[in-house]
């Protein structure tokens, strides 16, 4: 279907949206995806007046805990190690404190002369890995449950092909306990969720039900484009009319009840839910993936004989990525916004991936 | 065993004569009136022979003179390489200023241990590029870095042409009113070089776009449309170009988003990989602002290579608006940083 086809639909959609509602609803789409289409299409313009829609912490990118990115800064710059990740995590200033040759991102190690490669797939670090028998590959493991089964895929095969050369430097992150803590946090007001519809995909929604349960707020499956954002909205907004707290899912045709149910049983042979420093957040209880003892030979923090980074506090900051993830200010609040922090300088992560609030306000909304 | 590039064959002796005589001359053929580009410069006359400059003798008229330097991994990639990106996008800038491209220079970094074949089919395109863009290339010159100190093969051209517009091709005649069209649909060099960097594949497998853009420029020129300014879509994309434009101008752009022409396997590899197609590099597409009365003939003339009519030139401060499919509205910015794939 063509955006000319789309387009009515959108607009009769956001008149329902209008119609529906009695009261100003607070919302939040939990994931980057969402916001960066929101904000990139402008649909936030289309909203009933007082309808707030609050940017959730959905990039696993920006929550990534600076102390990561330290561990991740110190490793690419010793000449036995190949440092490989996706790309926009190459861009994320760590916090400002290692002093490391080439400065505070990953990019400015890799112009210093660290071997710092760009993949797009985990797989790759295998090949790697083979390629270079004489040097250490460690990936820096992110995402949420959407990219973390093709970690542990790598895992599995490190492990099965006896790899000694290949390590992960972990950092992925689990959606729903970060929504818990949202809800937990009397100065949040979101009434409701759209969630993230590729993390779904491969979870399902058991989790979210135990969510509802616990917390009694409508949460609706969403996802990315234009109409499946809008219709997501006309969902949870009959919900919250209705007083309804159940999870219902408007992104059907890719997300299954029970999610992929191999892609879980992988990630549950691999890791185990572990406490995670999520950057701007503090710690989220169950908010990392951790690995297995099983495959604790390949966590790089042990191989390299690192401090954890989940147990160093966050380093204070001018940025105010904390209130942004959670709702609580808009980008154009923070005095940094578009002046000292911009994504050629970032302050804070939400600035870095194309999918944080800030880098998407600056990206569109930039005055 | 595999023939490489030493670094003999840039120190000037006869190793470096014996690569240019053998391999290059026979190739160039056409292109340089039988001389060689690699080191030394031709006279327009060439019964002059090579000398340390070339003498030009060009059509009457204005020059336009301008240079870029070329480095591009993969050096060859789907619908070009590096040597016609070096001739094609040196003639462009000239077509840009409404210029015929008529010669160029050609400066090649060469490093050590770069396989002769992968050579000898850059100069074979470069050559065939040329040969399409009517251009001689007419002095020349290479030297080869040791291994490890270059990527492969850095190119440099010049190129100057003759300028067959009636009045100055430049943003500072761009006026309130006036319409924006581009050339064609947007985006298929970025994602082709992103593509073969990243190893995607993507199937159908997607073409750069990269091409000669004086052939428009000139039915443009002979239907008697006036163009005001014009602008080749490289770098940063129609973003970064139309941005431009409205700061040289100190003007506003309002686009339409729906009309911008992005092909179907553009949009869904950018949905993948987090960029937009507004901001990715083309090597054969333009951007032209054109008066009121003479949009119906542009129109005419490039729609049927995919361009379209996409937004119109408005008072107000220098910005790129574009409103969405949706009737919002929102800026369009310059890419910031290098454009780097997202994670999921």
């Amino acid at each position: 279907m063509s955006v000319a086809d789309i387009a009515p639909t959108v607009a009769s959609l956001a008149a329902e949206l209008t119609a529906i509602s009695t009261r100003p609803w607070t919302l939040m789409e939990v994931c980057g995806g969402q916001t960066h289409a929101i904000v990139r299409w402008g649909l936030d313009q289309l909203l009933p007046p007082g309808m707030t829609l609050i940017h959730g912490p959905g990039c696993p990118v920006c929550v990534t805990p600076a102390a990561t990115i330290d561990a991740a800064l110190a490793l690419a710059a010793r000449p036995d190690v190949i440092l490989c990740s996706y790309g926009d995590m190459l861009r994320v200033p760590g916090s400002g404190t290692a002093a490391i040759d080439g400065g505070d991102d990953l990019l400015g190690v890799r112009a210093a002369g660290g071997d710092v490669r760009l993949l797009t797939s985990p797989l790759q670090a295998l090949a790697l890995a083979r390629e270079h028998p004489e040097r250490q590959v460690v990936f820096l493991a992110v995402g949420f449950e959407t990219t973390a089964p093709a970690t542990a895929l790598l895992a599995r095969q490190a492990l099965a092909l006896g790899l000694s050369n290949l390590s992960l430097l972990m950092a992925h992150v689990r959606v729903v306990p970060a929504m818990e803590a949202i809800l937990a946090d009397p100065a949040v007001g979101v009434q409701g969720f759209l969630a993230a519809g590729h993390v779904c995909a491969v979870t399902g929604l058991a989790e979210l039900e135990e969510l509802v349960a616990r917390r009694r707020v409508p949460v609706v499956v969403s996802g990315f484009a234009p109409l499946e954002i809008m219709a997501a909205l006309v969902a949870c907004v009959r919900r919250l009319e209705a007083g309804e707290a159940v999870v219902a899912n408007a992104y059907g045709h890719v997300v299954r009840e029970n999610g992929n149910p191999e892609a879980r049983a992988l990630l549950a042979e691999v890791f185990e839910p572990v406490d995670r420093p999520w950057r701007g957040f503090g710690t989220v209880a169950g908010g990392g993936l951790g690995l297995r003892p099983t495959y604790h030979q390949l966590d790089a923090c042990r191989r390299f004989d690192l401090p954890d980074p989940a147990a160093t506090p966050e380093p204070a900051t001018a940025c105010i990525a904390a209130a942004v993830l959670q709702g609580r200010a808009t980008p154009a609040d923070c005095p940094a916004f578009g002046t000292r922090c911009t994504p050629e300088s970032p302050l804070g992560a939400p600035m870095v991936s194309s999918e944080g609030a800030c880098a998407a306000w600056y990206r569109y909304r930039r005055r | 065993m595999t023939e490489r590039i030493r670094l003999a064959h840039g120190g000037g002796g006869t190793l470096m004569q014996r690569l240019i005589d053998e391999e290059f001359r026979p190739l160039l053929n056409g292109t340089v009136h039988d001389g060689s580009v690699m080191d030394g410069s031709l006279q327009d006359d060439p019964a002059a022979g090579l000398h340390d400059a070339a003498l030009l003798t060009l059509p009457p008229g204005r020059l336009a003179f301008t240079t870029d330097a070329y480095v591009v991994q993969p050096l060859e990639f789907p619908g070009g390489d590096i040597g016609r990106l070096a001739v094609v996008g040196t003639a462009n800038d000239l077509a840009m200023a409404g210029a015929r491209p008529l010669r160029l220079s050609l400066a090649m970094i060469l490093e050590e241990g770069l396989e002769l074949s992968l050579l000898r089919r850059l100069v074979a395109s470069l050559a065939a590029a040329a040969r399409e863009c009517g251009v001689a290339i007419v002095t020349g010159d290479t030297k080869v870095v040791e291994r490890g100190k270059g990527d492969g093969v850095f190119l440099t051209t010049s190129g100057i042409g003759v300028v067959e517009t009636p009045e100055p091709i430049h943003p500072q005649r761009i006026q309130v009113g006036d319409g924006v069209l581009v050339s064609g649909d947007l985006g298929r060099h970025g994602v082709a070089i992103m593509a073969a960097r990243h190893g995607l594949d993507l199937q159908p497998p997607l073409a750069s776009d990269c091409a000669p853009l004086w052939p428009a420029v000139e039915a443009l020129l002979a239907a008697g449309v006036e163009i005001h300014c014009l602008r080749d879509l490289t770098r940063g994309g129609l973003a970064s170009a139309l941005q431009e434009l409205a700061t040289a101008a100190s003007l506003s752009v309002l686009l339409e988003e729906d009309a911008v022409p992005v092909a179907e396997p553009v949009a869904r590899s950018c949905d993948l990989l987090g960029f937009d197609p507004l901001h990715l590099a083309n090597e054969g597409r333009f951007v032209a602002v054109v008066p009121p009365d003479h949009l119906e003939a542009a129109r005419k003339l490039l729609e049927p290579h995919g361009g379209a009519l996409i937004g119109q030139v408005e008072a107000g401060p220098a910005r790129v608006r574009l409103r969405t499919p949706y009737g919002s509205e929102r800026l369009l910015l310059p890419p910031s940083g290098e454009l780097l794939p997202r994670i999921c």
